[in-house]
């Protein structure tokens, strides 16, 4: 078999296993956007401020320890504990359906009925208030997150393709754990909308609002219920990237590359959002492989944006979005 | 009592039509204009221009051209920072290859480009709306940054990738470069600003500018009774980037004299002109004006709030700067999601009726 080829092999999986990351976070806006028609710019700021938490919470930092002690001129940084893994996964999705609750009950409740682009423009707004809370409360460092999940090369797959081609592809044990979360995570999210009181209710919700209004359906509740379940998405995805690269700052940017993947996918369809992501994913990977070297790299900033644009001018409702019917 | 239509008689239709038909805004207007031109360059110091002034003024340019697109228009663009580059670097390519050429052709040279690129990336607004307009307009974005930092033609193959603007004299005054004064480019960017503002206010009150608001309040019924969408979508994004075009290619040469594409033109300078925009006021010139001066005071006044008197250090006041604006944009979006000029336009309602309450 040619190198060349095995190559573009070894590129398409990884591309893949980003795709699944991409998705990730596409995730969380499909869930939103299909209960509330809110657009959550802020997802990706949502991701980086769960995995900041999360890091807080696991070494025991003081919240706001850095405005503290510029106002007060004393030096605390931490509490002196450190609190395991899922004892702080447990808090910080706690803290995530208390900033669902704050969420609700300051902003989108008095917005309800704007035009989407209004609400769309309050995410922004969202993300940049949230970016600045993170930041006051768990300084802007890059922080290591490291929740035990296995990092590094897988060995089997080394050695199997090794045999086979007579070269090892390098696949990271961490993308392969963040593609069977994200698979496990899609599972109970769709069984959980399919199969329960409150998924039910989410459902109806995003049918109708009145005629789930009028059947005694609370959308305050469901709506609450929806951001929660966006920011524990948020919190997988933010644990996922956090453990790959470290969290900081650019991990709120991923935000940016979930736009397209939800375009390719239609904003209505978790299994859109998936397939979406895997396109993107590989889509990028193999371009940046053929393409990129011939003008100049990094072709993975803008591709995606590019093959999006390019696909919604065929099909604008995207691939697996509800068919745009306009009425005057 | 002052602020009164009454006893201003119209006799013509021009004085009908005229864009402040009372008189005090009328006097306001031309106070405006010769505190303007008249009063500040005199008493100009560096810091108040390079700090305020003339990122105003330039920002207010930015403002407009957004305002026109997306307030007027109805199209939402996130790709601001990527057409500002465009003007920057079409004003860097026409300063060094061509000495001879002044600074005012250079800068509607670049919006003139600007405006070029604008129509291409406008084309798939014809097909795509809303959201998905929006996330499409970041593939410019995107796109235009990556193309400047990767060809070395664009930034005449310097080794550190960044632009540096040349010396260039108007009037035998020095415009740009490290030895130009204050009030030079300060009235560079005046002259600018009052033109463009005057252009964009007849357009928008004109016929081109009604068919954009038709296209904006709904496209389909401004297509029933007339208005070519192909017509009004392309126009309002040929006119927005020749405006932003401009923004982009005053900031490079007379703002910042030296820039880095991805740090002055990113994704954060498409967010700051539609927060000028959001908190101004959608589809309001003196929205922009009030957003554009709200953006670039607010750093500033923070700066000053919590760095010098309160002493605190300054990446602690960047992070409060997030919340303020954040949660700023959230406010005006419920309170008031017609922005600053709206309230505006609410007092001058009062105003007229003052002292009565009806």
């Amino acid at each position: 078999m040619p190198d060349q080829l095995i190559f573009a092999m070894e590129v398409t999986l990884n591309g893949l296993l980003n795709g699944v990351m991409y998705a990730l976070v596409a995730l969380g806006f499909v869930l939103i956007f299909k209960a509330s028609g809110i657009f959550n710019y802020a997802q990706g700021v949502m991701a980086l401020f769960a995995a900041m938490t999360l890091v807080g919470i696991q070494q025991g930092r003081v919240p706001f320890g850095h405005l503290i002690n510029e106002i007060f001129g004393t030096n605390i940084h931490y509490f002196g504990w450190e609190v395991p893994a899922l004892a702080a996964i447990a808090l910080t999705v706690l803290v995530m359906i208390g900033f669902a609750l704050l969420v609700q009950r300051f902003v989108f409740k008095h917005l309800v009925g704007q035009e989407p682009i209004i609400l769309f423009m309050a995410t922004i707004g969202l993300a940049y208030f949230l970016e600045g809370v993170s930041d006051l409360m768990w300084g802007s460092e890059i922080r290591n997150l490291d929740v035990g999940l296995p990092q590094g090369i897988n060995d089997v797959i080394d050695a199997a393709t090794f045999d086979l081609f007579g070269y090892g592809f390098f696949i990271d044990n961490l993308d392969i754990s963040a593609a069977i979360v994200a698979g496990i995570l899609v599972a109970v999210l769709i069984a959980y909308a399919q199969y329960t009181k409150n998924g039910r209710a989410m459902r109806a919700v995003a049918d109708d609002h009145q005629a789930a209004l009028s059947v005694g359906i609370q959308l305050n509740y469901v709506w609450v219920l929806v951001w929660s379940l966006a920011g524990i998405v948020a919190l997988v995805a933010g644990i996922m990237w956090g453990s790959k690269s470290g969290v900081q700052f650019s991990l709120s940017l991923i935000a940016l590359k979930a736009l397209p993947v939800l375009m390719l996918g239609g904003f209505t369809s978790i299994p859109g959002a998936i397939i979406g992501g895997l396109i993107i994913g590989v889509g990028e990977a193999l371009f940046e492989f053929a393409i990129g070297p011939m003008i100049g790299g990094a072709t993975e900033n803008w591709f995606a944006y590019v093959l999006a644009l390019v696909f919604l001018v065929f099909r604008p409702q995207g691939l697996f979005g509800e068919k745009i019917i306009e009425r005057v | 009592m002052f602020y009164r239509e009454a006893g201003d008689y119209k006799t013509s239709y021009a004085a009908d039509s005229q864009t402040f038909p009372i008189a005090f805004d009328r006097f306001r207007y031309y106070a405006v204009l010769l505190i303007g031109v008249g009063i500040i360059p005199f008493i100009l110091n560096d810091y108040w221009a390079n700090a305020i002034l003339i990122p105003f003024l330039i920002y207010a340019i930015a403002a407009i051209g957004l305002n026109i697109l997306t307030g007027y228009c109805g199209q939402v663009s996130l790709g601001t920072g990527g057409f500002m580059a465009v003007g920057a670097f079409t004003s860097y390519k026409l300063m060094t290859a061509f000495p001879w050429m002044d600074m005012v052709t250079i800068t509607l040279l670049s919006g003139a480009m600007t405006a070029v690129v604008g129509l291409a990336f406008g084309l798939p607004s014809l097909r795509i709306k809303g959201f998905y307009l929006a996330v499409a307009t970041l593939a410019a974005q995107f796109f235009l940054v990556w193309l400047f930092n990767k060809v070395p033609w664009f930034y005449n193959y310097s080794a550190s990738g960044q632009i540096n603007a040349p010396e260039r004299f108007l009037f035998g005054q020095a415009l740009t470069g490290p030895n130009a004064d204050s009030w030079v480019k300060y009235l560079f960017c005046f002259a600018f600003v009052f033109v463009l503002a005057w252009v964009a206010r007849n357009l928008t009150r004109g016929a081109m500018g009604r068919q954009w608001m038709a296209i904006r309040d709904m496209d389909i019924a401004a297509e029933i009774i007339g208005v070519n969408p192909l017509k009004a979508k392309l126009t309002a994004f040929a006119v927005s980037s020749f405006y932003v075009g401009i923004a982009g290619a005053l900031l490079f040469t007379v703002y910042l004299g030296a820039a880095e594409v991805g740090e002055a033109y990113g994704i954060q300078k498409s967010f700051l002109v539609l927060f000028m925009i959001i908190i101004g006021g959608l589809g309001s010139l003196f929205g922009s004006f009030a957003g554009a001066a709200f953006m670039v005071l607010l750093p500033v006044a923070l700066k000053v709030l919590l760095v010098d008197t309160m002493g605190w250090n300054t990446a602690l006041a960047t992070h409060f700067q997030f919340v303020i604006v954040g949660g700023l944009i959230m406010v005006f979006l419920i309170a008031e999601p017609h922005g600053l000029a709206r309230l505006w336009a609410l007092a001058k309602e009062k105003l007229r009726l003052w002292p009565f309450p009806h």
